[in-house]
């Protein structure tokens, strides 16, 4: 019936075939990469177009796997990780747009690219604890080869600091998971099962398995001060992987937080819930301030990611349901707007003006030379911004009102991060694209050149994402909310305000 | 009591196989050889070898698991049949590395002394009682130390050889004198009557010293620390394929060999307390301990070094250390989680070593920079050189993962932190992130740093290219389905 559950293997396939076809021609891997992505994009958009929100996670397939251990592959899907399957489609299709100017080694790049994408595809279906770190670990070692083969500005270094605190992370999580299955006697991996054995566990244990576990995930997801690797290994990746890291892979860093640390362990998570909460908010202004002062164009986006991952870390840490809605929301809405300003740092601009550097950047007429990138980059960084109109808005919104319910001195340091994004993504505007403007005789001089058709559609596809959840947010919110309502989220319940 | 000859002779019939065959190959090339090419002496001692091998494994898994056999002095089990399958598959895959390796001067004692350490192997797998389990590590290792010094063209190689054979023979007198102290105190030399002595009745000091070496013992073989000096040597000074034989089969019947001596036959010490003289204790602690230092210094010392085949010893005594986290926890699982870690473990080093073996060949040095290029070079190697160090490094879907995995949760299971092996399972998963840090080293010269030499590229004689292809397949398929091993238990 439904494709979905074909996406994983069917982009693993399209990985090989990628290969394969790029021993021949470059043109022949890219076709194959376009068109895997797209096969991701109708599956999910088909599953999307039919879904009926559900309180459950709705099995689309279940066999037997590793029958001595009761490990299953099982996947499955809800409110969540459909409109997190959705956001990978649109980030995995513009990467591939995105990435049609890679010249060398194009079979190599697109394998491992979507290597990657089948990971992440893997990550959100998973219904079964084992499988999920499988997959989890999928996506981790295609990142340094990405990274160091095909990156820029300290690729080696960069490259090799992700790929370590990524896998340092998932060796917490592993640790975790695995002591909860033994110390716990639990019959299998899948959620159920796991959460019933981490019940068994003493107070102390829960608490420590907890924080190894969710720990381990918000490493990829950023949470100060575990991000250091973010910004450095997202300016190091070439375009499509630093579209694809920022915009998705964090993310699963988040969606493991919500989908396995805290239902797994609602009473670790209790007793975790104010430094979580604390170390968000601090996350959200340091990385800011940080971004304010860069020097680097692509470190500006790098650190606004962190920021921006602060929110939803955020929202994780007051454990209410709206602000999870308006976490996972966020989720969506980073993705998409974090892969658009990666796209028109590292491919528009980049790759034309060889330049990242704003001092450098601000002394040519950039809203000249290059208006299209201009003109995607205030949208973008309206929308990065959190205005009215674009997906942020809600998302932060709700995050905002579910901090206050919890403890309102978070939504005021918050928001104070709110403005601080609201000056640096001013600052690099006007510094990168509108140095010159109004100055007399700017003219374009050499190089300026247009936006390529996949650029204008990879933008398009981003744009018009973030556009129409900023005006219409109860399109993943009616999927979203549902899924909340779950038993399997119902901890906030236990949970008291200190 | 009677004995069942025709059944005694069925069970041994792979190893009188594997010794006619060792005798043929010496035989004809002594007939037929000479006079021939080195290369065309090779072919036929390794195709004999081959055969040998094959038909070897083919009547083991006719026969399976047939129970005890000859008065309980040899045990057929399924751990048996399958660690006598899998050393048999690491033999033939170093085999078939052989015909990728520099050729030496005498390939047919090469291989007669290779199917004779691999006697050696099978027996140690089925071994029961004490004499016969020294006589088949005793034959297994005289092999190996041959092996180890085979190559003269090189003095590195008699170093490993000397430096492998005076501290195997040191832990040779230790392990029999550990065992007649077992005798002493029990009487018996069949391990089942020793376990039954030993609950009933053990002398605690004395039994602590049995257990002490018999522990050394198994630290030599298993290369845990502290008792793993030798690897780093060996493994950099053996020809390849010796050292791939002793990394990987030998350590497979090895661990075999000692689940039996140490669950078998020393289980009611386990937790008991010999070593302190009464309280707490057993040789489970003293393993976990060994097995902590062994992860730790193997690591980290690994993260410092520029060879690779050294890297590769010190990742070994780093695999060392959850490999005997895997015999501690065979105790309360059983050894299908130890002997799933081992087999997989096995054919990544086979492979890894075959590949360094073709690098040798095509005069290659052994530093790390010295990979650069191998993608251009030879994508086929580069690709299964990647196979085999992911798999090395536990990343999934390859088997590595999957070995890692199951030894961890049968640690925990035993009774989660409350037992040293949670913290041992612990120390390993935090060891593993440093681990991938040295692995992806290699693959960052084998596949993203360009030859700064212009070198060609390197030749595969299909027979190589058919050894590490199938041991890279086996870790996809294996690590994919692992129930295809872990089902047999």
């Amino acid at each position: 019936m439904s494709l979905l559950p074909w996406i994983p293997v069917a982009t693993l396939v399209g990985a090989l075939l990628a290969l394969v076809a790029g021993a021949r021609s470059a043109a022949a891997a890219r076709v194959v990469a376009l068109l895997t992505a797209l096969f991701g994009a109708v599956a999910a958009g088909a599953a999307a177009a039919r879904f009926a929100p559900s309180n459950e996670l709705v099995t689309l397939v279940d066999l037997p796997w590793i029958t001595q251990l009761g490990i299953r592959y099982h996947l499955a899907v809800d409110g969540i990780s459909l409109s997190l399957v959705v956001l990978t489609a649109l980030a995995a299709t513009s990467g591939v747009l995105f990435s049609w100017t890679v010249a060398e080694r194009v079979g190599e790049f697109f394998a491992l690219y979507l290597t990657l994408v089948a990971g992440v595809y893997g990550v959100f279906l998973s219904a079964d604890a084992f499988l999920f770190f499988v997959f989890y670990e999928i996506a981790i070692v295609p990142k340094y080869f990405l990274v160091a083969g095909w990156g820029s500005t300290r690729r080696e270094y960069g490259a090799m600091k992700l790929v370590l605190y990524s896998f340092a992370g998932s060796a917490l999580v592993l640790a975790g998971l695995v002591w909860t299955y033994g110390a716990g006697g639990a019959e299998g991996f899948s959620f159920g099962a796991l959460t019933e054995a981490a019940s068994r566990m003493s107070y102390g244990e829960n608490v420590a398995a907890f924080g190894l576990v969710f720990f381990g995930f918000a490493t990829l997801a950023g949470l100060f001060p575990l991000h250091t690797w973010a910004p450095t290994g997202h300016v190091a990746a070439p375009t499509a992987a630093s579209m694809l890291l920022a915009g998705v892979v964090m993310k699963l860093g988040a969606y493991g937080c919500l989908r396995i640390a805290l239902p797994f362990y609602p009473v670790g998570f209790a007793a975790w819930q104010l430094v979580i909460g604390w170390l968000a908010v601090a996350g959200i202004v340091y990385a800011g301030l940080v971004a304010l002062v860069q020097r680097d164009f692509k470190f500006v986006i790098g650190y606004s990611s962190v920021s921006h991952m602060g929110f939803v870390m955020l929202g994780l840490a007051t454990g209410e349901i709206e602000a999870l809605a308006g976490a996972t929301l966020q989720m969506f809405s980073h993705g998409v707007i974090a892969g658009l300003l990666f796209g028109v740092v590292g491919r528009m601009v980049y790759e034309r003006e060889h330049t990242r550097d704003l001092v450098e950047l601000e002394a040519r007429p950039m809203h000249r030379r290059l208006p299209g990138a201009a003109a995607v980059f205030v949208l973008a960084g309206l929308a990065s911004m959190g205005l009215p109109g674009f997906s942020g808005f809600p998302a932060e919104l709700k995050i905002l009102v579910g901090a206050w319910n919890f403890h309102p001195i978070w939504a005021v340091a918050a928001a104070v991060g709110v403005l601080v994004a609201g000056a640096f993504t001013l600052r690099v505007m006007q510094r990168a694209f509108f140095g010159q403007f109004g100055a007399a005789g700017a003219e374009p001089g050499e190089g300026g050149e247009r936006l390529t058709l996949p650029e204008k559609l990879g933008a398009g596809l981003l744009l018009g994402a973030t556009i129409l959840i900023g005006l219409k947010p109860d399109l993943l919110l009616d999927w979203i909310v549902p899924a909340l309502q779950s038993p399997a989220f119902h901890f906030a319940a236990t949970n008291v305000v200190p | 009591m009677s004995i069942d000859y025709a059944l005694l002779f069925r069970v041994l019939l792979p190893e009188a196989l594997l010794t006619a065959t060792a005798l043929l190959v010496i035989g004809v090339d002594l007939v037929w050889g000479s006079g021939r090419s080195r290369g065309s002496r090779l072919q036929m001692a390794v195709g004999a070898g081959l055969l040998g091998v094959g038909v070897a494994a083919l009547v083991i898994w006719q026969d399976g698991a047939q129970g005890s056999v000859w008065a309980g002095n040899l045990r057929v089990d399924l751990l048996a049949v399958a660690v006598r399958l899998g050393v048999l598959g690491l033999t033939g895959l170093s085999l078939l590395g052989l015909t990728g390796s520099r050729v030496s001067d005498q390939p047919a004692e090469y291989v007669a002394l290779a199917l004779l350490a691999t006697v050696g192997f099978l027996q140690m797998a089925v071994a029961q009682n004490l004499l016969l389990a020294f006589l088949a590590l005793e034959l297994a290792s005289l092999s190996l130390y041959v092996l180890a010094g085979y190559d003269r063209s090189r003095p590195e190689s008699a170093e490993a050889a000397l430096k492998y054979f005076l501290q195997g023979g040191v832990s040779a007198a230790l392990l029999l004198f550990g065992f007649s102290l077992l005798y002493g105190m029990t009487g018996r030399i069949d391990l089942t009557g020793i376990s039954m002595a030993l609950a009933a009745h053990a002398d605690g000091s004395l039994s602590a010293v049995a257990v002490g070496m018999v522990l050394a013992a198994f630290g030599f073989k298993a290369a845990v620390a502290p008792f793993h000096p030798w690897a780093p040597d060996v493994y950099q000074g053996a020809p390849p394929m010796s050292a791939a034989l002793i990394a990987s089969a030998a350590k497979l019947a090895g661990l075999a060999f000692f689940w039996r001596i140490f669950w078998s036959g020393l289980g009611p010490l386990a937790a008991t307390a010999p070593l302190t003289g009464g309280a707490g204790g057993g040789w489970v602690p003293v393993l976990a301990a060994m097995c902590a230092v062994s992860l730790l210094l193997g690591n980290l010392v690994a993260l410092a070094q520029v060879s690779i085949r050294r890297l590769l010893a010190y990742s070994a005594i780093g695999h060392a250390g959850a490999l005997g986290l895997g015999l501690l926890s065979a105790g309360e699982v059983g050894p299908g989680p130890l002997f799933y870690y081992a087999a997989t473990y096995g054919l990544a080093t086979v492979g890894t070593f075959a590949c360094l073996a073709l690098l040798d060949r095509a005069g290659d040095g052994d530093r790390i920079e010295d990979l650069a290029g191998l993608r251009r070079r030879s994508p086929l190697l580069a690709a299964c050189l990647a196979v085999f160090v992911l798999s090395l490094a536990g990343i999934p879907p390859l088997a590595g993962f999957f070995g890692k995995f199951v030894v961890f949760a049968a640690a925990f299971r035993i009774d989660g932190l409350s037992h040293p092996a949670g913290w041992v399972a612990l120390l390993a998963i935090a060891m593993s992130a440093v681990a991938l840090y040295y692995y992806l080293i290699l693959l960052k010269q084998a596949w993203i740093a360009e030859d700064v030499r212009v070198r060609g590229p390197i030749e595969v004689p299909p027979a190589a290219a058919l050894g590490v292809v199938l041991a890279a397949g086996l870790l996809i398929v294996l690590g994919a389905f692992p129930s295809l091993l872990l089902g047999r238990f």
